[in-house]
């Protein structure tokens, strides 16, 4: 972080409300023409336990989270579990606390509710203030909310005192509320604000700290969302009018999303038994002519392997997104973790053909989306979105002009019935929709309910008109001409040559490659290390199939030696590169990440510098250091 | 105009239409069952006057899969058990379309059994035939959920310590609102039935018994049948849910006591099917889904003028 930045970061319980409090904080901010970026951090259960948000605040554009945090917000845990004697969760009820001083960086503030936090519990505060210089701010703010209405209000009076502190104008945060809140609760949360933010001026020297949130302007008008929003408004506007699902933790995002939008788009949201069905009602939409989407998380995702080998080799269309958590199995559901890599990319009986991308940024995810949706109706090939629990959740600002993209319904390769009237069938009257010779390896389609279409779609070998085959011509004939779509569609990938990013001084001679949504944060660490004399470039992979062998290979080419950063546990993401390109292992170390927290830009500079350049160990088990082939 | 002229298409239709010409023989065993299953839909589809164009049979995997190879429509051979999703969901894409969905005991009773409970209870305007020959045919000769107590195979050498499922019993409870039991030794039975299935306005389910003559040499050929609304033995009221489940139970028992009883078991005629429910709270346009992708003057919404606002 930057000395003119604001990292604020609101700490209490599952429940509390902290997420719509930041929310609402983290889009004053950025009305007020600031750049945004928020990081989430909470458990699997709906009442209690250690929940915080950060939002990064900044003048600059930001494209992580930063390296710690310099204010504290921390209200109380009105869920948490009393502590017996032993318990493995400890005192959950001072967790708000005690829990987020490790990264409270020196000359920080705390502010904590006093009516429920008590320091005394919390060892050596005191002498860790001292050492620290951080600016402590006990305020009862759970009695300011009793007073003019509820308890929960305490978050309002929480915003009101980082206000204060910050030199934040009160307007800037009491006309969103007047946007986001009821008349019935506006006039006590504002009288709330009010007096809290009087309280803490009388009664504190709210100057003290050397802490002042930044100001800015934006150039043009910024929206703030998720990547999950974006992943569902680029299924809109590509036409998408069918989803089908089961809830899963962090896919359940999009999900609901859709299913909110759905309706009044005369669209249909069909919440299903389980993804085996979700998956098969897409498929079924799709082929009866509706685009259409699924999606889960890696347990769910991993159902979807049958069907997804049937609409591989059925060639129906069918957007899948997966949001990744960390595994295996239920592992930990609301952590980031990139480990369902090689589950999506092979995930299947037989040869997978299939597209994979995994957007950096919310803007990134809505263009990807849309480009999924493109390629899977075109080419009547499965095209999955790959994100995980970060990006889906994430909040930034993002220009609204990214949005301001005409609709694009077009069902791709698709025949008409007039088309159909001319187009080859066999002695039965059945249509040969699976034709051998093309040029690109697309055969187009028809529908059921169009004259003359009709065909057998089958998940066994078939021949043109679609009856099932063993016969040996005709199996290579018609695998070599779906295999065929994929080399088509890395061509028009690397026509586009939109998706992959390089960041970073062009004639660096140390590279960062990383896939995903780790990007924004490798870049940050990319700019730290050239402050710091090094010459680093990065390369942002987002087409992880077809992979982009070309201009991957050419990066590492440019470059003496890589580092590698993806939140695996196995290098997966340095194992697709060298599958890919055949070589490169003896030029590419790695950093991983998976104790459920995503990298911040110091892990990745330590990483660097420490392990990939001097050879030394790292200094705790936050991440890991894998060398190069041969070392 | 419609981008689907089949559908709806007045024609006058000989079951013939709905045998493909270029395909061989089916490749299901002499004196199979399957047969009678292939037989009753094709007169059943040239009775409605149904076009080849505007039905789509979809099937799971077995002996049963192949019931789209034999019969000329649009067809999905779709993977074990999952005949049922995607046959509702393209019935809910483009609701004129005729669905029908097909598989062995296997398919729809144990490994789609989720599937099956869950197209039941929710009432899909689609009718599913499930060619019950109480046994694996295909990888020949493996205990199903519909194989008796006791019954010996490769699998359960032994005999079966499983008591069987009871599909019909199942069905009803789940909340199907057409269900019978029909058998391929009984071909005007079967062909009324599935005439019936696919008239009516929601989830139809036939069980249809048949007979593997391979693999389950010991079951009967389930002959002499009963019909269950036809026999004076056998009093009950089709419409009454108790009633239904009555019968059903009886119906289960005697099968494995060498009584072969068929029929219509349940009939609900008022209940609305899950594309009407949908419409009625709002979650389902009026206009076919699938029609809009081809109407030019349809104008596409945007998130950018629907939805951005709320991000600002």
């Amino acid at each position: 972080m930057t000395d003119h930045e604001l990292i604020w970061r609101i700490a209490g319980g599952s429940g509390d409300g902290i997420a719509s409090t930041s929310q609402n904080f983290a889009k004053a901010l950025m009305r007020a023409g600031l750049h945004v970026f928020t990081h989430r951090h909470y458990p699997s259960r709906i009442r209690g336990g250690h929940t915080y948000t950060e939002v990064r605040v900044s003048a600059d554009p930001v494209k992580s989270r930063g390296d710690g945090y310099n204010f504290l917000l921390s209200l109380g845990d009105s869920f948490a579990r009393n502590p017996s004697e032993g318990a493995y969760y400890g005192n959950e009820e001072i967790k708000p606390l005690s829990e987020n001083l490790d990264e409270l960086v020196e000359g920080g503030v705390i502010v904590y509710d006093s009516g429920l936090l008590d320091t005394d519990e919390i060892e050596d505060f005191d002498e860790r203030v001292e050492e620290n210089d951080w600016h402590v701010f006990d305020i009862d703010l759970r009695s300011i909310a009793r007073e003019h209405g509820r308890e929960v209000m305490r978050n309002t009076a929480g915003v009101a005192v980082t206000c204060a502190i910050a030199d934040i104008e009160p307007d800037v945060i009491k006309s969103l509320m007047a946007d986001a809140m009821p008349e019935k609760i506006l006039e006590p949360n504002l009288e709330v604000f009010d007096d809290a933010y009087e309280q803490v001026k009388e009664e504190f020297d709210v100057d003290a700290p050397d802490i002042t949130a930044p100001t800015g302007e934006h150039d043009e008008e910024q929206v703030l969302l998720s990547g999950s929003d974006a992943i569902a408004y680029g299924a809109i506007d590509e036409g998408c009018r069918f989803i089908s699902g089961y809830p899963m933790t962090p896919w359940t995002e999009v999900f609901v999303i859709m299913s909110q939008n759905l309706p009044e788009l005369g669209g249909i949201s069909e919440q299903v038994e389980d993804e085996i069905a979700a998956a098969a009602l897409a498929m079924g939409a799709s082929h009866a002519g509706v685009k259409a989407m699924s999606g889960s998380s890696g347990g769910g995702f991993s159902l979807m392997s049958e069907p997804l080998g049937l609409a591989e080799i059925t060639e129906t269309p069918i957007v899948l997104v997966e949001a990744m958590r960390a595994g295996p199995s239920t592992g930990m559901p609301t952590k980031p973790e990139q480990s369902d890599m090689e589950h999506v990319l092979y995930t299947s009986q037989g040869d997978s053909h299939r597209v994979v991308f995994a957007p950096a940024t919310a803007a990134e995810a809505y263009d990807q989306t849309r480009k999924a949706f493109k390629i899977a109706y075109e080419y009547q090939i499965p095209a999955i979105v790959l994100y995980d629990q970060k990006l889906g959740g994430e909040l930034s600002n993002v220009p609204a002009s990214v949005f301001d993209e005409e609709p694009n319904p077009d069902l791709g390769s698709v025949l008409t019935e007039a088309e159909l009237a001319d187009a080859p069938h066999d002695d039965s009257g059945k249509y040969q929709r699976y034709q051998h010779d093309t040029e690109d390896g697309v055969s187009p389609r028809s529908l059921p309910g169009q004259k003359g279409g009709r065909y057998l779609a089958t998940g066994n070998e078939h021949m043109p008109a679609g009856h099932i085959s063993e016969d040996p011509d005709n199996r290579v004939a018609q695998m070599n001409r779906r295999m065929q779509k994929v080399e088509s569609i890395r061509a028009e990938l690397d026509e586009d040559g939109e998706f992959n990013t390089v960041y970073g001084p062009e004639d660096a001679d140390l590279g960062l490659i990383t896939f995903g949504s780790q990007q924004g944060t490798v870049e940050e660490a990319a700019d730290v290390l050239n402050e710091n004399g090094h010459s680093v470039k990065v390369l942002g992979v987002s087409e992880l199939m077809p992979f982009p062998k070309d201009q991957v290979s050419a990066f590492l080419d440019s470059v003496d030696e890589a580092l590698v950063v993806e939140m695996t546990a196995s290098a997966q993401f340095r194992g697709l590169v060298q599958k890919e390109l055949g070589g490169y292992g003896d030029k590419m170390s790695s950093l991983l990440k998976y104790n459920g927290n995503p990298f911040e830009p110091h892990d990745i500079v330590e990483g660097f510098e420490t392990a990939l350049l001097e050879g030394e160990e790292l200094p705790d088990n936050r991440t890991k250091f894998v060398p190069k082939v041969g070392e | 105009m419609s981008a689907f002229s089949a559908i709806g298409e007045e024609t006058e239709k000989d079951q013939n239409e709905f045998t493909p010409g270029l395909e061989p023989q089916p490749t299901w065993c002499p004196g199979c069952g399957d047969f009678g299953v292939l037989k009753a839909l094709k007169g059943a589809a040239a009775e409605l006057g149904l076009s080849p164009d505007e039905m789509m049979v979809t099937t799971g995997i077995g002996c049963s899969g192949k019931l789209n190879s034999y019969f000329n429509s649009y067809g999905f051979h779709t993977i074990h058990g999952r005949s049922l999703p995607i046959a509702r969901a393209a019935k809910l894409a483009n609701p004129g379309l005729t669905v029908v969905a097909a598989g062995g005991d296997g398919d729809g009773y144990g490994i789609g059994g989720n599937h099956f409970m869950h197209t039941a209870r929710e009432n899909h305007d689609i009718t599913y035939i499930v060619f019950n020959n109480e046994i694996f045919g295909l990888t020949k000769g493996q205990t199903s959920p519909t194989s008796p107590m006791g019954h010996k195979s490769k699998t359960q050498p032994h005999g079966s310590a499983k008591t069987p499922l009871r599909p019909l019993s199942l069905s009803l409870n789940a909340g199907a609102s057409y269900v019978a039991r029909t058998a391929a030794v009984n071909p005007n039975q079967a062909k009324d039935i599935i005439v019936e299935a696919i008239q009516h306005d929601g989830f139809s389910h036939v069980d249809f018994l048949t007979q593997c003559p391979t693999w389950n040499k010991d079951a009967r050929q389930y002959v002499p049948y009963i019909d269950i609304n036809e026999s004076d033995d056998y009093e009950f009221d089709n419409t009454s849910r108790s009633e239904a489940s009555e019968m059903m139970f009886e119906t289960e028992n005697a099968l494995h006591e060498g009584t072969v009883l068929t029929g219509r078991y349940y009939v609900d005629e008022d209940r609305p099917s899950y594309q009407q429910e949908k419409q009625r709270i709002g979650e389902m346009p009026e206009e076919p889904l699938a029609e809009r992708y081809f109407d030019d003057s349809y104008e596409w919404e945007r998130s950018y003028d629907k939805f951005l606002s709320k991000h600002k």
